[in-house]
Parts: structure tokens; sequence; C-alpha cells
């Protein structure tokens, strides 16, 4: 796939701006964490998630990356933070355990270095 | 004449909501937030307003990636907060104030702004949020004292409007309201921001020195932060504290008239979020 909007954007380190490329990549993994608005879907999935990952065609590498539970790798897959914190949700993961696992380092030690941003 | 008491901006954290329906306001994280909106509670006890122009963004309750307006106005009898799937209990419908909706909508028109207007929307917690934070007995008694209306700037799929161009989107809004032919006292509240980055390697940054600089400049400079471009903010401020737009935006609104910090505060962390509390009157 050509990158039509990624050239044109600033590279900073250790963040990706979700744009134009990740939106086309990343649709059907998207659609289907917004399903997760619904505490009916939540339950769907939970109850058979190699189905609803199907249902919303998500692509293999998708499905590979919502079974690794690695969020690094779902944005990879075009994922955007906000749906992914509803699939977050499920798993009971809150922003610092997904901050923790992104920058890998332990819960208390990315909520140690939030609290010393502050000081 | 419609009357613009002031602005209060705000940030906005799902935790929050957490915090709220747990009744954590006095557990020693949470202390030092929730009591820094007293002094705004006191400002609107005196100012008492009918209305309020909220400046928000949605993540992913009321828009979804299928269609994704740059700007969209709220026209709605009424605003549902709902289920946002993270486990946070939803709080009262807002009532929305239609006469005014529509009438910011053929301003913002007329003003080359072509926005999308919505007659059905759900409020998420940037807006159910603030509405909390400022009139907490309003949240016990399921109805909130004021009627509202929304305004969503995307940030969530770039390219996002500029700080100058939501600066103007502001300036066009105060002549809105200002024009708005009812003797209604109408507060903005800007709900967002301020440094915060949930994802990627650099999850849990944060940049105290520019959001005071940023926090100042609403004050003396309202303009200064229009000369980044939006990735050089994401820089700045993170990935999510792109929402500091929204403060951009209801500053436009008080635009060049001299303004007054009634009150600031600013406090880190709360969950990931830089949060900062400012609130501004005419001078």
């Amino acid at each position: 796939m050509t990158a039509a909007t990624r050239k044109r954007r600033r590279q900073i380190p250790g963040t990706v701006i979700f744009d134009g490329d990740l939106a086309r990549t990343g649709y059907a993994l998207n659609r289907m964490c917004f399903s997760f608005n619904s505490a009916e879907c939540r339950e769907a999935f939970l109850r058979d998630e190699e189905a609803y990952m199907s249902r919303y065609n998500l692509t293999e590498t998708q499905k590979e990356a919502v079974r690794s539970r690695q969020v690094l790798r779902m944005i990879a897959a075009g994922g955007h933070p906000y749906y992914l914190a509803k699939l977050a949700g499920i798993f009971g993961l809150d922003m610092q355990d997904i901050g923790a696992q992104q920058t890998g380092v332990t819960k208390e030690a990315f909520q140690a270095k939030l609290i010393a941003a502050g000081a | 004449m419609a009357h613009i008491i002031g602005s209060i901006s705000t940030s906005h954290v799902p935790a929050i909501g957490g915090a709220l329906a747990r009744q954590k306001q006095q557990d020693p994280y949470w202390k030092p937030f929730f009591d820094a909106y007293g002094k705004a509670r006191e400002w609107l006890g005196r100012e008492r307003p009918d209305v309020v122009v909220i400046l928000h963004n949605d993540h992913g309750l009321n828009f979804f990636l299928d269609k994704m307006p740059t700007f969209a106005v709220g026209a709605a009898d009424a605003y549902k907060n709902a289920d946002e799937g993270w486990g946070i209990p939803p709080l009262a419908a807002a009532r929305g104030c239609v006469d005014l909706s529509w009438h910011i909508v053929e301003t913002l028109v007329e003003d080359e702004f072509d926005i999308t207007t919505c007659q059905e929307a759900l409020i998420d917690h940037s807006v159910s949020l603030p509405l909390a934070l400022l009139w907490p007995e309003g949240k016990d008694a399921g109805e909130w004292p004021v009627e509202i209306v929304p305004v969503c700037i995307n940030t969530v799929l770039a390219p996002y409007p500029s700080a100058a161009r939501c600066y103007r989107l502001g300036q066009s809004l105060r002549r809105a309201i200002e024009s708005w032919d009812d003797d209604r006292r109408v507060l903005v509240v800007a709900s967002g921001g301020l440094s915060h980055q949930l994802d990627g390697e650099r999850a849990g940054f944060i940049n105290k020195p520019f959001d005071l600089q940023f926090m100042e400049s609403m004050v003396s400079d309202p303009t200064w932060v229009t000369r980044y471009s939006n990735d050089e903010l994401v820089e700045l401020t993170g990935t999510q504290g792109i929402e500091l737009l929204m403060w951009v935006a209801a500053r436009g609104v008080l635009d060049d008239t001299p303004v007054r910090q009634h009150h600031a505060h600013y406090h880190v962390p709360i969950s990931n979020t830089a949060t900062g509390l400012l609130v501004l009157e005419p001078a």
C-alpha cells in the first residue's frame, strides 16, 4: 500500500500520529473495537474471540496482534488508542497497565515516572 | 443580547468518572485535583450561567472513523451520556439549548466554517465530566442546572484543524453568542489536555514547562500557541495533548478582550494526564 499521508508527517520517536494511512489499514480492527461501547458486544467477544474477530473481518495480522494482547502490535496493525482502550477495558487493563506494557516497565515504575513528571 | 461571562478550561480523563463513582474525592491521590474546582464553583455561583457552549473532542462514542467531521455543532434537545466501554457509569443527560445551537450554525457557516450539524448526538466523558466537576449537585440530582451547546473538534484522525483555525472558530462563536437575541448568560467551557500520551513507546510523556507556558499564554498572549503546527504540538504535548486545541478555541471566544485570570491550577498526574484548570473572565 502506498503511504499517501505518512510522508507528510513529522517523525516523532515512539509516537505514531493516526492519519489516513492508519485509518485505512486499521479500519476493521478499529470498527470491532468501536463495537465494544456495547456490553452485549463485549460479552460476545469474550464468549468467542475468534468468531468475533472474523465477523469484523480483521486481517490475520490484526488477529495476531489482538491474540498477543500487545498494544504496540495492535497500533502497528492500525489500531487507534481510543478504540483500543475499549478492548483493553474488556481485559480489565487501565491506562497505567497499558503504558507500562508499551514502555517495557512495571506498572509501579510507570506510575512513578508520571509522578516525577509533575515534580 | 446574550452575555459571555467568561471561560473555564479543564482537562477530562475517564478515570475522574471512576473516582466520582467511588467517591474518592478526598483520597490523597485525588484531593489536589478535585479541591481545585472549588474556586471555579464559587465563581459559577456568583456568575450564574444559563447556557454552556462546550468545546470538546469525542473519544469514539458519538463518532467513528466512518464519518469524522472536523467541527461538529450539536443541535439536539438533549444529549445522552452512554457506556464508553471502560466501565464508567453514565451520568445524566444534558438539555440542549437548541435556539443558540442553530444561531451558532448560521453564524459559523456565514463565517465560512463548513461545520456538521448534529440533531442527535451522544456526549462522552469530555462533556459529562466537566459538568460533574463544575456542578456536582447536578450530578447527584441527575439534572444539570444549565443547557449546553456541544461543539466537537476532531482530534482523533489527523489532519486536525490548526491552532490558528481553532482560535478563529472561537472568534466566530463569540460573534454568534453576542448576536444571539436573548438575555441569557453564556459560559464557554474547553474540555481537553493538557500534555499526555497514551500510545506508543513514548506513552506517559508529559511536558510540564510547555503546559505552564501555554496556560500563561492563555492570559497574556492568546495566539502564542498558533506559531506551532499540529505535528509540532504533538511532539511537544503528546498524541492526546493536542486536545489543547479546545483551550485555544475557547480563548478565541474571549478574543482580544482584556481578560483576568480568576483561577488557575495545574496538577500531574491524573491517570496518564497533566491536568489544567483555568478560569478567565473579562477584565
